[in-house]
């Protein structure tokens, strides 16, 4: 596996990369979907590497933290400050996000109420089974990556007929947003570096619209830096070749129609919804929600919770264009003087893989700018 | 979130769970999303499942190419400086 990270190999790539590029009119601009390949970029210096040989990288809406709604984040803090005797599990990133009512780990709970962190959707069952005097609301937050375990851990917690538990989802799926940016016209596009992950779940099919309606092309990519750099000179044949595709670069993890029985779980207990994406706004068809059959689980149903729309930005937030790739991070004014990751403003500064974080963390010069 | 590691399956029981070795350290698993998994089986892990089996095949095609591209800059570095020791 040394070869994914090897300095050689990187030379190589870079240098074939460069030799495609001479050859087009002008820098070819690719966004990377996934927000763990914005680490890769950013982490391993690939963003000006790469902005050497004439590549242009900008970052995507693939941060689910980040893309959920403030609407949500609310309700969630609403559920433990308002009822006693409730447990909130989620995973540790959602606990930062600021709100206009504060956020997980800074609104103080009722009285026998409290937030879990857990790395896993399953523990929230433990922590169920051993407090059967309270609820637990497990709050969901993923893309196709970790929804089939979330839907493992809804289907496990109706068959063991569990009544103190619950499900606050914020599932999102990834296809949808990339046709809502290709559709606005705002960002002109020459290539999609499209999350490993999440097509180890849905395979290559999902994306084909994107090459066969847009013309874009695509590479399903890895997280070592030489999985991205694969990607880019795969998407530089495909614009070279003028035969833009879904090639898959990643084959050692991902199979062209994804992982059949994570798909099978999804299908069996969720449904497809049109959701709110902060920055994106209203996306057909593009969240999951929990299947009526188990709508016991639903959390919003179960506390009649009614999540609005996503209009709950706090004011002079830009994370929802950092989202669209509109703008880059220290292109918002806020960005390192009144939003870091000590004391973060918005969502994209909170998640570990949100752009925002990204840019502070490991571009040490941009912050001395400022 | 969608960080996903590449563990080895080191224990795996009849309902599916079991343990990773992940840079030594055993960590629980769930191995409901996959079939025919066994130990010594390299898996993706992700929020405590395994989403996606390692092809170790396609693994070596992919490592095999990013060796030859290597190569190919080292020889265009050689000849390059031949071409420059040459003037």
């Amino acid at each position: 596996m040394k070869e994914l990270r090897d300095k050689r190999v990187i030379r190589g790539l870079l240098s074939e990369i460069e030799k495609r590029t001479r050859e087009l009119p002008s820098s070819p601009r690719i966004m990377e979907v996934c927000g763990t390949h914005t680490m890769t970029v950013h982490r391993y210096g690939l963003k000006n590497m790469l902005e050497k040989v004439g590549v242009e990288m900008v970052s995507g809406p693939g941060c689910p933290v980040c893309i959920t709604p403030n609407e949500i984040h609310e309700a969630a803090i609403e559920l433990v400050t308002e009822n006693e005797n409730f447990i909130l599990t989620t995973f540790g990133d959602m606990t930062r996000v600021p709100t206009r009512k504060s956020s997980l780990q800074k609104a103080v709970p009722a009285a026998g109420s409290m937030v879990k962190i857990v790395y896993s959707p399953r523990e929230s069952l433990e922590i169920a089974g051993s407090n059967p005097e309270k609820q637990v609301v497990f709050f969901g937050v993923g893309f196709e990556t970790t929804i089939p375990a979330i839907a493992l851990t809804l289907r496990e917690a109706f068959e063991k007929n569990l009544a103190n538990f619950s499900i606050l989802s914020a599932l999102w799926i990834i296809p949808p947003p990339l046709r809502a940016i290709v559709e606005a016209k705002e960002i002109a596009l020459d290539g999609f570096l499209y999350p490993g992950h999440v097509s180890a779940i849905i395979g290559e099919k999902p994306y084909q619209f994107i090459a066969k309606e847009y013309g874009i092309p695509g590479a399903i990519t890895g997280f070592e830096p030489s999985d991205i750099l694969l990607g880019i000179f795969s998407i530089l044949n495909q614009i070279k070749d003028g035969n833009a595709t879904v090639s898959n670069e990643y084959s050692r993890v991902v199979r062209a129609s994804g992982n059949p029985k994570a798909l099978a779980v999804m299908e069996e207990m969720l449904e497809t919804k049109d959701s709110y994406w902060r920055g994106l706004g209203l996306i057909p068809q593009s969240g999951l929600k929990i299947k009526k059959e188990y709508s016991a689980y639903d959390a919003e149903i179960r506390f009649n919770l009614r999540i609005k729309g996503g209009s709950g930005d706090l004011p002079g937030c830009r994370c929802g264009e950092v989202l669209q790739g509109l703008i880059s991070p220290p292109q918002c004014p806020l960005f390192v003087k009144k939003c870091n990751p000590d004391s973060p403003y918005g969502p994209c500064m909170v998640s570990f893989e949100g752009a925002c974080f990204v840019y502070y963390k490991y571009n040490p010069t941009i912050k001395n700018e400022l | 979130m969608c960080l996903g590691i590449p563990a080895k399956v080191v224990q795996i029981d009849k309902s599916n769970l079991g343990k990773v070795d992940y840079l030594g350290t055993r960590v629980k698993t769930n191995f409901e999303l996959l079939d025919n998994l066994k130990v010594g089986d390299w898996v993706i892990v992700h929020a405590g499942f395994a989403i996606s089996k390692l092809n170790e095949e396609e693994a070596r095609e992919t490592f095999s190419l990013l060796r030859e591209m290597a190569e190919k800059e080292a020889l265009a570095n050689k000849n390059m400086e031949k071409e420059e020791a040459k003037e």
